[in-house]
């Protein structure tokens, strides 16, 4: 098990190598030198010399890439152009817990519906239920969440007032736990329908797989009620497959969540970045891509570790 | 010797079909077999004639359009006016007609979305192409590359791009089609290595054949099939990632109009409390087209599924 995971973890590293890589060479390629960026245009060039020398960007570029890698892996982001002096880690580490939050909810109201739903799908295949679950979810897949998003917003906030259109809290009043679950409900499940239809889709071809297996008969044949049957001899043996599922979605979840906290004024790390690329603020937008990479990285490493745990069949 | 399967899109042995048991009747070529599989499934062909009214009204914008956006004026008089005969989808808050604009943004969402597909469809092919054909160090490169492009959330690589380029709407089509490759790749790669050893391919070799024409007469045929539908699987994906990004104001940018930037300009407490058409309307097209494409994407697979009959 020990060597399993240790195994998957050194397969993670090539990725996350390569997708600094990937992210170096942008910033490379892309016009306009980092001395252009930070310098006045009236700088002379006596100036200019002396600020290339002193951080290092006279430097053959790969000497470069290993500098700035080394000082990512010891969380040094640098700082922001925008507002000056604020190291940019801190700036992530400040907006990370609300993208976790926005997450975390989402995944929980995506299980709560889809799975039942993929269940009862399964268990009634070819009638009427099934085929409304199936074309649900095709519909799913084909509404952009940041409509269905901005048709909540419209119903629900603007015209009835049930829930707030922004933010994490209301301003100005006390914590209380009511009204941050009130301000999460929409952006969670709005984030939520993004992977809701694809989970139902597995789930219910999971369960399907699982129907018809043996020891499903045999459970029946000891005379176990349908409900124990389905339940405790087949929920247990179907979720394992969609723990992958989730390793599989957690791409689509993160760049779920970037349109959602744009559209919730939600203060996570896609809010960030998007503001971020408008003000140009070059160092704060590798530091999210960075911190987004290592993050689906790891969500993926923790899904393959626990698909080996669930699953007795698995050998290492 | 068998005859080669030359103009026949799947991997299908080339045997009579199993759906004729009448070997005295003809059989019917593979591609009429798949037109016919294609034809019976009903929300494909739905799919296929709706996609086909939105392309067909989004070609001839400029005679169906009441408006033409170009000449942007402001009619004050008809602010956020209501869908009625003269406006059927209502008014913006320029007063400007949501429906011409809708239109004209379907040009270039459809537009964004089929070039990138092509795009993406060549880059993979070729990728696939080299890995599956070469083998070795090539394909293990090349596998890599992909692996690293599929396990990252490319719309932040995306937004990478768009921050230090700022681009136009034909870069952006390149951006989107160099992440956009990777699941063609994997096709056709796969398609090579279990066509690599069929006895037509290694005659073909043995013939001398050069590798060129091995590759696009004797292997990439056989693919075709998996690389057209994953193909138009990903237009609908890719509309949806260019109003994303649009939507964000990173995309097209106005006064251009597409679905995503007249959702973004939609987003706004008065037009949201007064006037709901203005929401609804462009996020509609997107779903409605995105669906069309779907079914007809989906439609396609069971039609060049050789197991489903």
């Amino acid at each position: 098990m020990l060597s399993y995971i240790l195994r998957r973890i050194i397969m993670a590293v090539p990725i996350l190598i390569g997708i600094s890589i990937l992210t170096f060479s942008v910033m490379h390629l892309a016009p306009g030198s980092p001395t252009s960026m930070l310098l006045a245009p009236d700088i002379g060039p006596e100036v200019r010399i002396a600020f290339e020398e002193r951080y290092g960007l006279n430097d053959p570029i790969p000497v470069q890439y290993v500098k700035w890698m080394g000082a990512m892996i010891q969380g040094d982001m640098g700082y922001s152009l925008v507002r000056v002096g604020m190291p940019v880690s801190e700036m992530i580490m400040n907006r990370l817990p609300n993208t976790l939050i926005l997450m975390g909810a989402s995944t929980i109201i995506a299980i709560v519906i889809s799975i039942p739903l993929g269940i009862i799908s399964a268990r009634r295949q070819y009638t009427v239920t099934d085929y409304s679950v199936t074309f649900g979810s095709f519909v799913g897949i084909a509404t952009p969440n940041f409509w269905i998003g901005l048709l909540l917003i419209m119903w629900l906030s603007v015209n009835l007032g049930w829930f707030p259109s922004g933010g994490t809290h209301t301003l100005n009043e006390p914590f209380s736990i009511l009204d941050r679950l009130h301000h999460l409900f929409l952006p969670a499940l709005v984030l939520a329908t993004a992977d809701m239809a694809g989970l139902t889709r597995y789930s219910r071809s999971s369960m399907l797989e699982v129907i018809r297996q043996d020891y499903m008969r045999t459970a029946r044949a000891k005379g176990f009620t349908e409900n124990t049957v389905i339940y405790k001899h087949g929920l247990r043996n179907g979720l394992i497959p969609i723990i992958t599922i989730f390793g599989l979605m957690l791409p689509s979840f993160f760049a779920g969540s970037v349109v959602v906290e744009r559209i919730f004024a939600w203060p996570g790390i896609g809010d960030l970045l998007i503001t971020s690329v408008f003000q140009r603020d070059y160092p704060v937008i590798m530091g999210i891509t960075m911190i987004s990479a290592v993050l689906v990285v790891l969500g993926n490493l923790l899904a393959d570790i626990a698909y080996a745990i669930f699953d007795p069949r698995i050998e290492y | 010797m068998q005859q080669e399967p030359v103009n026949m899109p799947s991997s299908t042995p080339p045997e009579p079909g199993p759906n004729d048991p009448k070997l005295k009747k003809k059989p019917d070529t593979l591609t009429k077999i798949i037109l016919t599989k294609f034809f019976r499934n009903k929300l494909a062909v739905a799919g296929g004639i709706v996609l086909f009214i939105i392309v067909t009204m989004a070609i001839f914008a400029p005679l169906i359009a009441p408006q033409n956006p170009g000449d942007v004026e402001m009619d004050l008089l008809n602010r956020l006016a209501p869908p009625s005969t003269e406006f059927i989808m209502g008014t913006d808050d320029f007063g400007r007609d949501i429906f011409s604009r809708v239109l004209y943004g379907a040009q270039v969402s459809l537009l964004v979305g089929f070039l990138a597909m092509l795009g993406g469809a060549i880059i993979g092919t070729v990728m696939g192409s080299l890995a599956g054909y070469f083998g070795g160090r090539v394909d293990a490169l090349i596998m890599r590359l992909v692996d690293i492009l599929i396990s990252f959330p490319n719309i932040f690589l995306l937004i990478l791009l768009i921050a230090f380029f700022s681009p136009s709407v034909g870069l952006l089509i390149v951006f989107l089609a160099s992440l956009g490759w990777m699941s063609t790749a994997r096709l056709v790669r796969g398609e090579f290595l279990s066509l690599r050893q069929r006895e037509y391919v290694l005659a073909a070799k043995t013939l001398g054949m050069k590798t060129n024409r091995i590759i696009f007469q004797h292997i990439l045929p056989n693919a075709l099939g998996p690389i057209i539908v994953a193909s138009t699987l990903s237009v609908g994906n890719l509309i949806i990632v260019e109003s994303v990004l649009s939507f964000l104001g990173l995309g097209v940018q106005p006064p251009t109009p597409s679905w995503g930037n007249m959702l973004q300009s939609a987003q706004n407490y008065t037009i949201m409390r007064d006037a709901w058409w203005y929401p609804v309307f462009p996020g509609l097209m997107i779903f409605i087209t995105v669906l069309s494409i779907n079914f007809v994407g989906d439609g396609l697979r069971d039609a060049f599924d050789p197991k489903m009959r």
